[in-house]
């Protein structure tokens, strides 16, 4: 598979502050990618370097294959992009806004003009909005406008930052829909979030930053494999539970006076529940813990309004 | 919202798996050039156009010449034909309307126009944040100048055409369109006026044109507009003030503004040209001078609004 967006020691500093602090980003062609960290990570300004809006500090972005911003003007074209949030021209109309942008790209037909801006606001559910003033949107139609502007064309890639900011669930899972479609179809899409909830399943793979820098990267499954499932018992007997637990082979037992915690392992559940009740001891509950990809996130982000910073 | 806007098209929801890297055709024909770029700079004129407050602008520049002339007309007969300004020449000839309004107007209304614009250009577009969907979409940042810069030429012609023609409708209405007695005691038939006067417009264009660049360069240092719109403003009144006092004048030939009035040179016979050459060579320094600027400023500015 080979890689449609890399970055390597990716930084940017603005005065004294690192927003970007050597990030290696590596995102598979073919990928959905889900781009996770909380508000202020430093997730935007990557995406703002990543299609040459912002110059690097220091580090190398390479898009489709080639070093940006140099071969801007050839890469560009085939990149699709809603960066931080939508923003048009309030006096104009949805689809006057998608005009002023297909003028613009001199690499657009003007002759399909019309047939690709509408298939564009009908693939965001916008037609019948088209010829509403933009300042009369709502902020999920405003957010779907967003997303249409990056599909006026085919494009090899899309980068969609925050695409579900200030949706309620339907239009979320309305947006989740169109990326897992589009990803479908084979193009490559980078979608970032602060809730890992609202793209965790539609992302094959994900990035995960804090405070500037990448602190998670990988396959979306082999992300939730690494965190181990756990074993929480509740019981009376809890020396000859533990007792139990190690003949199992569990690690990480710690005891407590009414119950034990352990790493399960490879060891299936049903077959502690037998040996413990085959050893005579009584279970009052018993609850395993299976990897949770938001444990992982909580914990590679951190909890709480100072999560950022 | 009504629910045919709601939906998307539904869509299966995903498995586990991960899409097969199906190759999607780029679409990396470029357009021809010129076409392209008239279409882009038709989009322009467009946006500049079809915002009420560029309209209302527009309707206050033609406001001015009208306004002169009714004023004249209603005026004190004896005050009437006194003094050798065109305004004074206004009763005999309803041409002289046009004139008397250009050069009312080039000291504050089109500059201010001129501000306005280019306040917009780049920083009104940074400002709500459609510079950066321009950049992505994608242009190229010498090009979305030099669109910018192009359209704000052709906003200054049509401003300073708006007031000339309205100072011909209300001056002809009024006062009638005569042959016109020349600065020299000559008088020139009524075409040839017109196209002198198809001279000033576009000296007076020039002069616009010199202040759009300086214009652009201001609206790439600022994300605010309206900051922008304000230091234009003062500048060109600041020259404007330099330029009337007397003590300056080592200053004056540096000045954008010292030899804008210059135009009254056209209804010499034959034209005057020697000042308006020195106005246009000026005009052409500061056009050189601070679209470089704004290239350099703006080239590889952190766009992050």
């Amino acid at each position: 598979m080979t890689t449609a967006l890399a970055t390597a020691g990716l930084t940017k500093r603005f005065g004294a502050q690192t927003a970007v602090d050597g990030v290696d980003l590596d995102v598979p062609a073919g990928a959905v990618y889900g781009f996770l960290g909380p508000n202020g990570s430093g997730k935007t300004t990557t995406i703002r370097m990543a299609l040459g809006l912002v110059r690097p500090t220091a580090g190398t972005v390479t898009l489709l294959g080639r070093p940006m911003p140099g071969d801007l003007r050839e890469v560009l074209p085939r990149v699709g992009a809603l960066v931080e949030g939508p923003a048009f021209h309030p006096y104009l109309s949805g689809r006057a806004n998608l005009q002023r942008l297909d003028a613009a790209d001199r690499f657009a037909d003007e002759r399909t003009s019309k047939q690709r801006i509408d298939a564009a606001l009908d693939r965001v559910g916008l037609l019948h909005a088209g010829g509403k003033r933009y300042r009369a949107y709502s902020l999920g139609m405003r957010q779907r406008l967003g997303i249409a502007a990056a599909l006026l064309v085919p494009r090899e890639m899309l980068v969609l930052d925050e695409p579900t900011n200030g949706l309620d669930p339907q239009g979320t899972r309305e947006v989740r829909q169109l990326i897992a479609s589009l990803g479908h179809e084979g193009v490559t899409i980078l979608v970032s979030s602060h809730l890992l909830a609202e793209v965790e399943q539609i992302c094959t793979h994900l990035g995960v930053m804090r405070t500037g820098q990448l602190v998670a990267q990988g396959r979306a499954d082999e992300l939730r494999a690494s965190r181990r499932a756990s074993v929480r018992l509740s019981t009376p007997d809890v020396a000859a539970a533990a007792g139990v637990a190690q003949r199992l082979g569990l690690t990480d037992v710690t005891t407590s006076d009414d119950g034990l915690t352990a790493a399960l392992g490879d060891v299936a559940s049903e077959h502690v529940v037998a040996a413990l009740v085959g050893a005579g001891v009584a279970v009052r509950e018993l609850v395993v813990n299976r990897a949770r990809l938001e444990d992982l996130f909580i914990e590679l982000t951190g909890e709480g309004f100072d999560a950022g910073r | 919202m009504p629910a045919a806007e709601r939906g998307f098209p539904a869509t299966a929801v995903p498995d586990e798996a991960i899409a097969e890297a199906v190759v999607v055709p780029a679409p990396m024909t470029a357009q021809p050039a010129v076409g392209a770029w008239l279409r882009f700079l038709g989009s322009e004129m467009r946006l500049m156009l079809s915002r009420r407050r560029n309209q209302a602008g527009l309707g206050v520049l033609a406001a001015i010449p009208i306004v002169m002339a009714i004023a004249v007309k209603i005026a004190n007969p004896n005050d009437r034909g006194q003094g050798e300004t065109f305004l004074s020449k206004i009763v005999g000839n309803g041409f002289f309307v046009a004139l008397a309004a250009l050069i009312v107007e080039i000291g504050l209304f089109l500059p201010l126009a001129i501000a306005m614009l280019s306040g917009d250009a780049v920083a009104g577009e940074a400002q709500i944040g459609t510079l950066r969907n321009l950049l992505v979409a994608p242009v190229a940042r010498t090009r979305l100048l030099a669109t910018k810069y192009v359209s704000l030429v052709i906003g200054s012609f049509i401003g300073v055409v708006v007031v000339a023609v309205a100072g011909l409708v209300a001056g002809g209405a009024l006062f009638g369109l005569h042959p016109v007695a020349t600065l020299s005691g000559t008088t020139l038939p009524l075409p040839t006026a017109l196209l002198r006067l198809l001279v000033v417009v576009l000296y007076v264009t020039a002069f616009l044109a010199a202040l759009s660049a300086l214009g652009l360069f201001v609206s790439t240092l600022t994300e605010q507009p309206l900051g922008a719109t304000v230091a234009v403003a003062i500048i060109s009144t600041t020259m404007w003030i330099l330029d009337s006092i007397p003590q300056l004048g080592w200053l004056h030939p540096w000045l954008l503004v010292d030899k804008q009035v210059a135009l009254a040179d056209v209804l010499r016979d034959p034209i005057y040209w020697p000042t308006m050459r020195l106005g246009l060579l000026t005009d052409l320094a500061y056009i050189v001078v601070f679209l470089l600027a704004a290239w350099a400023r703006f080239s590889d500015k952190d766009v992050s609004g």
